[in-house]
């Protein structure tokens, strides 16, 4: 709507100026030349995402390189590029269980997390975007100090409470505790996106006799099936990448790949052929996902706040 | 949107409600605890009152490590948000770049964060990263192990690394929503390429911009594993911030008191920006 009317805004500018004559033909040739000139400007628009892209790729091709070199060609010799490229180094990873399992337990907690904020998530947004009650703004409010807060602070605590309830080196340790920090980015995620779902759908759908649950099944999650998308993919990329708690809370049985790897590199000495390869298999996930939640990367990022 | 009164909604939040109290307010009582108490081992504590928290406050490590926190914060803030603006303005608007240009831009924002260490960490290495390799043979005397601003340089370049990509991808969210009627009008106005920017694009990316400040601020302020990995706080203590401080005031030297108050201090810290953060917000959508 708002397009509309900038574009008759827009209109009236125009027809204003084309009776003028001379004065608005000189202006005319500027203004041409002006765009002819902003038009050749605009030939090298590809400049700067390239160098930026590759300036990021650097660093990433440099380990996907180093993963397919053996131990000997990466110390030794010096090269852009692997001269026998193997794949030695994968086939640690995919046959020594004590790395193949990190990648299990690392999946394992991160769905359970995900699957949990999502679904404690979902009623709590409909309820932020739809009603006002009491208190609501105080607690969307501590919902966001959560997502703010430094995982330093919670490791010991969190070490300890867990301890107490016995629940160290399980995968549901980790998936709660990852929460501290998900269901507050999936409710803020929700929120936005049920915020611009009209509200006559909810009423038009209990007139026309919608219980509650099978007008938020049927009618509204479709709606927002988007947004559901993409607050899981968020919930599980944030689980994905967090390490100190995912740590703190494990020690053998559930360890996530993330701390395998640490662990290598300060125990089993330089074996930087399988740790980059190792790397690269953590980089997969995000690559493989991040196509469809393109559009919408932004407002995830931001909180649902685009 | 104009919302109902309804306090029924509670039973909906309750849930979230119930989980996220378990995660954060049980652990932070345990914190709370701590810091008001003092031991001599076997589990007897006694009261100290308000002591770790005089210690913490009087104490030069926490306020270095404060000071080294808010100038990295600084830094990247000031090298990140013109970067991503810069970046911003001349992503293609439309046709097959979009994606592309989108899809491998965010993809060191979902790198978990101790594999950007590692990457980091191998890529600077003299002999066999292509980035410490370089600079030596180029004649650079590069060496972020033992070399403090080396190992600030790396530590910035990784983070911008990181998360440039985020800047340019709300500002790109906020540009895109720029109506092709505004830039008709400006052209048609002769308006220079400067106040295309002045008066068009930088008004509406003011609300991303907003929160892209806030969101980098808010995560160098509590950067923890990146810094770790690659110099591990060092060398001596120059790259320490905050979280690394007090992961090793906690684990390292198991000093639980004075981490207790360090984790309270930090944590007001962050409230209080969050509020600031939320607050701002709000006006702003208000406002809409």
């Amino acid at each position: 709507m708002a397009r509309l009317e900038e574009s008759t805004a827009d209109g009236r500018t125009l027809m204003r100026q084309t009776p003028a004559s001379a004065e608005a033909q000189i202006a005319n040739a500027t203004l041409a030349r002006k765009m002819r000139r902003r038009g050749e400007e605009s030939r090298f628009w590809w400049l700067v995402p390239t160098i930026y892209i590759i300036f990021l790729m650097l660093p990433i091709y440099w380990l996907v390189n180093m993963s397919f070199k053996t131990n000997q060609e990466i110390l030794g010799a010096f090269s852009l590029w692997p001269r026998n490229p193997t794949i030695a180094n994968y086939m640690v990873i995919f046959t020594d269980p004590s790395w193949y399992k990190g990648y299990i337990n690392s999946i394992i907690y991160v769905v359970m997390n995900t699957v949990i904020s999502v679904a404690v998530a979902l009623p709590a947004a409909y309820a932020f975007s739809r009603y006002r009650f009491l208190g609501d703004k105080h607690l969307f409010f501590w919902l966001l100090t959560n997502r703010m807060a430094p995982p330093a602070v919670f490791a010991l605590p969190f070490f300890q409470l867990y301890s107490a309830f016995g629940l160290i080196d399980t995968h549901i340790a980790v998936a709660l505790a990852h929460c501290l920090f998900n269901v507050p980015l999936a409710v803020w995620i929700l929120e936005g996106f049920m915020s611009g779902v009209p509200k006559e759908i909810d009423e038009t759908a209990y007139i026309d006799g919608y219980s509650f649950p099978r007008f938020f099944l049927r009618i509204f999650m479709p709606l927002i099936a988007s947004g559901v998308g993409v607050a899981c993919f968020f919930c599980f990329m944030f689980s994905w990448v967090e390490l100190l708690i995912a740590r703190t809370l494990t020690t053998t049985a559930a360890k996530p790949i993330a701390a395998i790897m640490t662990r290598t590199v300060s125990a089993s000495g330089l074996d930087w052929g399988v740790l980059a390869a190792a790397g690269v298999l953590t980089i997969l996930p995000g690559a493989l996902v991040i196509w469809f939640v393109r559009n919408y990367i932004a407002k995830g990022f931001a909180l649902g706040r685009v | 949107m104009e919302r109902t009164w309804n306090n029924k909604a509670w039973f909906m939040v309750l849930p979230v409600l119930l989980l996220v109290a378990f995660s954060a307010i049980i652990p932070l009582m345990t914190v709370v605890n701590y810091s008001v108490q003092d031991t001599f081992g076997n589990n007897v504590f006694f009261w100290a009152g308000s002591e770790w928290f005089e210690e913490i406050l009087h104490s030069d490590r926490f306020w270095e490590a404060m000071a080294r926190n808010l100038a990295f914060s600084a830094i990247i803030l000031i090298i990140e948000i013109p970067l991503g603006i810069f970046i911003a303005l001349n992503m293609p608007k439309k046709g097959w770049g979009v994606p592309v240009c989108l899809v491998l831009m965010a993809l060191p924002l979902l790198i978990p964060w101790n594999v950007v260490g590692t990457i980091w960490q191998v890529f600077g290495r003299v002999d066999i990263g292509l980035l410490g390799y370089t600079l030596r043979a180029l004649g650079f005397n590069y060496n972020y192990v033992n070399d403090p601003f080396d190992a600030w340089i790396t530590v910035i370049v990784m983070d911008v690394w990181h998360w440039t990509s985020l800047v340019v991808l709300l500002c790109y969210a906020g540009l895109v929503s720029i109506p092709d009627a505004y830039y008709q009008a400006a052209k048609i106005d002769g308006a220079s390429r400067w106040a295309i920017f002045r008066y068009i694009q930088l008004p509406k990316m003011n609300r991303v911009l907003l929160i892209a400040v806030l969101l980098r601020f808010m995560d160098s302020f509590m950067i923890y594993t990146e810094p770790f990995v690659v110099t591990g706080g060092g060398p001596g203590n120059t790259t320490t911030f905050l979280s690394i401080d007090l992961v090793k005031l906690a684990i390292g030297e198991f000093n639980l008191g004075e981490a207790a108050a360090m984790s309270i201090v930090y944590f007001l810290i962050i409230m209080l920006l969050s509020w600031v953060f939320y607050t701002v917000m709000t006006a702003y959508d208000a406002e809409q």
